[in-house]
């Protein structure tokens, strides 16, 4: 469980609905939550379920049509850039496409430099550099292979570490990891989550996974929050909600997963 | 024992890259594959999985080039056959292609039956309209699909109910072998279900005879196939029952790669994954030797030398220079530390 009980963000009864008059789409509707600190929460739905619009709501991207999100005890501020800013220097994300989650007319030297700045720090070149080396050793990538090369000539597990490079260095309070690993392959996966983990253990840092995998959430996380139809169906501790599901939907979505010790029901 | 439907053997093709360097993504594979059976292919990515697919069907456009080998369908050499023998006679009628991300191929100002139409009009141009489209229904209702999707866009259908109407459409002239890459890895669980559940009832009611099933997703491929092969580096290193790759696996990748099955089971929390270090070799200089002798924790010396051929032990294919006791010894010892 979380190594302290301090609310980090809140949700209270956030509603965003999309489109006017009769097209109206509620995609998210009266869910609450609460994070800690050092908390690593999976949501878990299928697709259309409202977990990316949850999430996009919590970083910020945005604006939810009811209710209030609270950040650290008190309802956050985003109305002008400076504020924005500020609010993601501790929340960042991690997003599903590798390939289109970079500038591809940066350079990973600029990218890099970009955290860096962002954090508002003024170095001489030598401690610039070595940050950047130590952030992609972290990863085990080479910063001398890659500082002079455009991101599309990366391999997606590539791309993918380099973004957790972006997060070892700007340590964030608050990771959002939006399907993370579904667009590698299994054995990159068990690598991403391997730095992920290990992130975690530096920084004290809550991770917010949004995915369909539901090996991945049990393997992962504290806590599992179960979404359909933009509700909240279940939630709790790891171990409760996947082995002993009590929800109608959350019994069918884990009856849908192959297993390899167990009959796989295709009936 | 029945009959090979399809055989291949010796087969290697290559990239030619712009700098003229040749990449051999599939370098010497052979398999037979039964009538009836499934065959489930697994490996990292930029093991030329997807390569080997693309190479069963016959058409090579660059940079990819045919080299040597030979792929039998039912006894006929398709590599002998011209260009245009191989679009009228072999594609969608004798083996089906579905690659990565096919649901995105259909042209979105098209209805789904007019992809059909066009289909028949090449291979069965005696049809009229309504025939097609009597057919087409029939054939979407025996598998549970909703014969109203014949009148709909593309862009109406979700992902899941997509993939699985490129499959019907793919598999309409019955083709006798239906290569599937990836069919299932951009769906959600549910939806992921419903197309084994379509490809499991294709098989049942024998619109198509054999199935190669690509996907890195082993807890899958484990249900859904009857032999397992893993391919690494363009080479197949090891074959065997679903069961026996699973559980008992030999070589040293399959190992690796079977520990990094993540499923919502019992246990499995805390459990450490197993990660494999480094990434697969560049193909366009192929080290000698073992080809996953940097990457194995248990290479020795001879195993960067001279090359590595594949050995057959109780039915069992693998390509280790090492015996399956030896190795089992190994596992055991690193589990212990």
């Amino acid at each position: 469980m979380s190594s302290s009980n301090n609310v980090l963000i809140s949700g209270k009864h956030i509603t965003k609905v999309f489109g006017y008059g009769n097209h109206k789409t509620t995609a998210v509707n009266d869910v609450s939550f609460d994070l800690h600190e050092g908390e690593i929460v999976s949501i878990v739905g299928e697709s259309g379920s409202g977990k990316t619009t949850l999430a996009k709501m919590i970083m910020g991207l945005l604006k939810e049509t009811s209710g209030t999100i609270e950040y650290k005890g008190k309802p956050r501020q985003l109305r002008n850039h400076a504020a924005r800013k500020k609010y993601w220097k501790d929340i960042q994300a991690i997003f599903q496409d590798p390939f289109s989650s970079f500038n591809l007319f940066y350079k990973v030297e600029k990218l890099l430099m970009d955290c860096i700045k962002l954090q508002g720090l003024k170095l001489p070149r030598e401690e610039q550099v070595q940050k950047m080396k130590d952030a992609c050793s972290f990863v085990n990538l080479k910063y001398e292979e890659l500082f002079n090369k455009y991101p599309f000539e990366l391999s997606g597990g590539q791309m993918q570490r380099l973004m957790i490079a972006r997060i070892f260095m700007l340590h964030p309070k608050v990771l959002i990891a939006d399907e993370p690993t579904s667009m590698v392959d299994a054995c990159s996966r068990s690598t991403i989550l391997d730095m992920l983990m290990k992130l975690r253990q530096e920084n004290n840092m809550t991770i917010i996974f949004i995915t369909h995998d539901v090996g991945l959430s049990y393997y992962v996380s504290d806590t599992i929050y179960i979404m359909e139809k933009g509700k909240i169906v279940e939630s709790g501790i790891a171990e409760e909600v996947i082995l002993n599901p009590q929800h109608k939907y959350t019994k069918q979505l884990i009856e849908d997963v192959p297993k390899i010790h167990s009959e796989w029901n295709l009936a | 024992m029945s009959e090979n439907i399809l055989e291949v053997k010796g087969l290697k093709t290559y990239y030619k890259t712009r700098l003229r360097e040749n990449v051999y993504a599939v370098d010497g594979v052979d398999f037979a594959l039964e009538e009836g059976k499934t065959l489930g292919i697994a490996g990292e990515s930029g093991c030329g999985k997807s390569t080997l697919a693309l190479s069963l069907m016959g058409f090579y456009f660059p940079p990819l080039h045919y080299n040597s080998g030979s792929i039998s369908i039912n006894g006929t050499d398709i590599m002998k056959l011209t260009k245009e023998q191989l679009r009228t006679q072999v594609s969608g009628r004798e083996i089906a292609y579905i690659p990565q991300a096919a649901m995105n191929a259909l042209n979105p100002t098209m209805k789904i039956i007019r992809f059909i139409e066009d289909i028949m009009k090449e291979h069965r141009p005696e049809l009229t309209k309504q025939q097609v489209w009597q057919m087409a229904s029939e054939r979407f209702e025996t598998l549970n699909l909703s014969p109203k999707v014949l009148n709909s866009y593309p862009n109406e259908l979700s992902g899941g109910m997509k993939q699985r109407t490129v499959i019907a459409i793919s598999t309409i002239l019955n083709p006798k072998v239906l290569i599937a890459d990836e069919p299932t890895s951009a769906l959600d669980v549910t939806s992921q279900k419903a197309v084994i559940k379509l490809l499991k009832n294709l098989l049942e009611k024998k619109f198509i005879k054999s199935l190669v099933f690509i996907t890195h997703e082993l807890p899958l491929l484990y249900h859904v196939t009857d032999e397992i092969v893993v391919m690494y580096a363009g080479e197949f290193v090891e074959r065997g029952t679903a069961e026996q790759m699973i559980f008992d696996p030999v070589h040293p990748y399959t190992k690796k790669l079977m520990g990094s099955i993540l499923v919502p089971e019992e246990g499995m929390k805390g459990q450490k994954l197993a990660a494999i270090p480094g990434a697969p070799p560049n193909l366009k200089k192929v080290p000698a030797g073992c080809r996953f002798a940097d990457r194995c924790s248990f290479a020795r010396d001879e195993c960067r030398e001279g090359k590595v051929e594949i050995k057959v032990v109780d039915g069992r294919l693998y390509r280790c220079l090492f015996d399956t006791e030896t190795l089992k010894e190994w596992y055991e010892n690193e589990q212990q530390q």
